[in-house]
């Protein structure tokens, strides 16, 4: 038994629909359970383990002085720390705050906002310590996190590249949304990963796995403003669940 | 510590339920002096951030609220910003709406039922535990929750935050020859749902008898999930547009709880409430399958949650392979949804009780005001009653023992805490 690599589970600011991904793998789930010993996993298990942890999963994005302090702990207890989803991964849609007055957002949803602890900031958790392997998306696809699992078991390095949507949108042989029907489209930016899923039910992609490296935003824009969008549409699409992810943080500081 | 002496028992973090809480109970000379549900789970201000959207947009961002529950919270905010807008999407739709609403309340109850809250009863620590010892029965679980992943991946286009739902319908309607292979894993899905009520009715259930007026959504043609309007136990009924003239939230002096009353009183939302109050509406199948586990007409004992869960388990997948069977395929697969500035509201049934969404929007569509109202802040007042009530009828178990049977209370609830951070009170104390 402890022989058995150690899986932690640990949730920051987020919706928990990413560790759902992993008990979503259904046919997996059980031999999964075989190969590693599940330490830390708070909403699958009452049975809490020590540290160090060989592998940790990090959902959530660091918005409180606790949480900030308790991802270091978690780092100092990982060997290897995979941060999955866009909250862990770019600050989620909560990161809106970082645009906006966070007293003023208090005070909007609570009657009592001095009782209230938060940030001013939603971050990700590579802002606050040193993470092995970012996995992408809002929600986070199931494939991919079997394929990270099983790579860091067999040791080898994992198979999520880091390309657009486009290409797996190829890949499945679907009609371009955007060429056939005009439908605006974040593909061409939007980091691969969810299997070109909008396309398939004839919608544009709405960047939920967020920018891919080196994502040419400024065409995008031009792209989307002469397919007929106003320019606080385009501004609204790239100000969701990753909208503190450098590439469109820096579009907005710009105005 | 004695029983006399006065006892505090504490959990800094729950475990197999949704979301971040601690649950702490203090007894000071054998009578509880407070029982309370805390929470930590940082908040992340949806209803602040959602003002300056487009309404087209609501659906997809409160989504992102729950991952356990997305469907929920599209639907109620589909209802409400078309409410405003007095747009009615044709019965084809709703009826599609609906099987995805199945699909999600399947997956939903199949996770709660064999992942969360069985090894309780069964004494595992997770379902991991009980995997080892009763691995078919927790296989059975996986594919039950499989099929309704299937239903919300066909529908929805993912499990988890779909992406084929819009406001007025869907990017694009599946065909019926789409839909057909779902039925085959739906009607495997039924005879595992049906075996799961037989299982569960075996377990060992607690006394408890809720004294709390519950409320539900109601329909007078069928078991209400993604429509209706509202009920109580005590016979008051009013619609969606009336849902905060009835249900308001109370600031409690010296706390930064806000505890969410109907009338004035307690209440509860969920599973015992919708059975309670819509149990005629059952299926045949589900109706005799709840004889045959004991259940009567009604059932206000949160620990056979887990049997109605069941029961209804078994409704939804039935309901799912009705849709499908009369399934035709709507054209376009959505209404448009001109804006229109005004005011709507939306109430839907989430796998845990009743979700509430109300929005302003001006005449561009921009989203003037948010209020979401969450299962898990309407019913907080209501497990804190439960768990003092426990707690009081069990001093004599040592600690270990009577701080195990809070957490079942708790989870007798299937709290959704990320859901409910919005509401409920917040506790940053990890102590």
């Amino acid at each position: 038994m402890s022989a058995l690599p150690t899986l932690a589970v640990w949730k920051f600011a987020s919706c928990d629909g990413c560790q759902l991904t992993l008990l979503d793998c259904e046919d997996e789930l059980l031999t999964l359970a075989g190969e590693v010993r599940v330490a830390h996993f708070l909403e699958a298990s009452s049975a809490v383990l020590p540290g160090p942890y060989d592998l940790s999963l990090v959902e959530g994005s660091i918005s409180t002085a606790a949480g900030a302090a308790r991802i270091r702990e978690v780092r100092a207890q990982s060997k290897f720390l995979v941060t999955v989803g866009a909250c862990a991964t770019s600050g989620g849609i909560q990161a809106l705050r970082n645009f906006a007055d966070v007293e003023e957002y208090r005070s909007v949803v609570y009657p009592h906002p001095e009782y209230v602890e938060s940030l001013a900031t939603s971050t990700p958790i590579s802002a606050h310590v040193p993470v092995d392997l970012e996995l992408r998306g809002c929600p986070i696809d199931g494939g991919q996190l079997l394929e990270v699992i099983s790579a860091f078991l067999a040791g080898r390095r994992p198979d999520v590249p880091d390309t657009s949507v486009c290409t797996e949108c190829k890949r499945r042989g679907l009609t371009c949304v955007m060429v056939a029907a005009g439908t605006a489209c974040l593909g061409p930016i939007t980091h691969a990963g969810c299997g070109a899923l909008c396309p398939a039910v004839d919608r544009g992609c709405y960047g939920c796995f967020g920018p891919m490296t080196g994502a040419n935003v400024p065409a995008m824009v031009t792209l989307l403003r002469a397919g007929g969008m106003t320019s606080r549409s385009v501004d609204l699409v790239l100000s969701t669940f990753t909208v503190a992810a450098p590439p469109y943080a820096e579009r907005r500081s710009k105005g | 510590m004695s029983a006399t002496d006065g006892r505090h028992l504490r959990v800094e973090a729950l475990a197999r339920i949704e979301g971040e809480g601690a649950l702490d109970v203090v007894v000071r000379d054998g009578v509880v002096e407070s029982a309370s549900l805390q929470i930590y789970e940082p908040p992340r201000f949806f209803e602040a951030l959602l003002r300056g959207r487009q309404h087209t947009e609501a659906p997809d961002i409160t989504a992102r609220i729950c991952g356990i529950c997305p469907v929920a919270y599209q639907t109620s905010a589909w209802l409400a910003v078309e409410d405003a807008c007095g747009v009615t999407p044709d019965a084809r739709i709703a009826a599609l709406r609906r099987l995805l609403y199945c699909g999600e309340w399947i997956s939903s109850h199949a996770l709660h039922i064999y992942l969360l809250h069985a090894p309780d009863f069964l004494g595992y620590d997770d379902v991991l535990g009980l995997a080892a010892d009763h691995r078919s029965k927790v296989e059975r679980g996986l594919r039950i929750k499989k099929a309704g992943n299937a239903v919300l991946e066909r529908v929805g286009g993912r499990a988890v935050h779909p992406v084929n739902p819009r406001l007025g319908g869907f990017h694009r309607a599946p065909t019926r020859g789409e839909l057909a292979p779902l039925a085959e894993q739906l009607r495997r899905a039924l005879d595992d749902a049906l075996a799961t009520v037989w299982w569960v009715a075996t377990f060992d259930f607690p006394e408890l008898e809720l004294p709390h007026e519950l409320l539900a959504l109601h329909r007078p043609d069928v078991y209400a999930i993604e429509a209706g309007s509202l009920l109580s136990s005590g016979g008051l009924a009013f619609t969606a547009r009336d849902f905060s003239e009835h249900v308001v939230e109370h600031q409690v002096p010296h706390s930064t709880a806000l505890q969410a009353t109907l009338d004035g009183q307690r209440y509860l939302t969920g599973p015992l409430a919708r059975y309670t109050i819509s149990s005629g509406l059952l299926s045949e199948t589900a109706r005799q399958a709840a004889a045959d586990a004991g259940l009567g007409a009604t059932c206000r004992n949160p620990f056979r949650s887990i049997v109605v869960r069941a029961v209804e388990l078994v409704y939804v997948v039935e309901e799912a392979l009705r849709l499908i069977a009369e399934y035709e395929r709507p054209d376009p697969p959505a209404a448009e949804v001109p804006p229109v500035a005004g005011v709507g509201h939306g109430v839907s049934e989430a796998p845990r009780g009743l979700l509430y969404h109300r929005y302003e929007i001006d005449a561009d569509g921009r989203i003037l005001s948010a209020v979401i109202v969450p299962p898990t802040s309407q019913n907080q007042a209501a497990i804190e009653a439960d768990l003092a009530e426990v707690v009081s009828a069990h001093l004599d178990l040592d600690d270990a023992a009577l701080t195990s049977l809070c957490e079942r209370t708790i989870r007798n609830y299937d709290p959704c805490i990320s859901c409910s951070t919005h509401f409920l009170r917040l506790s940053m104390d990890r102590r």
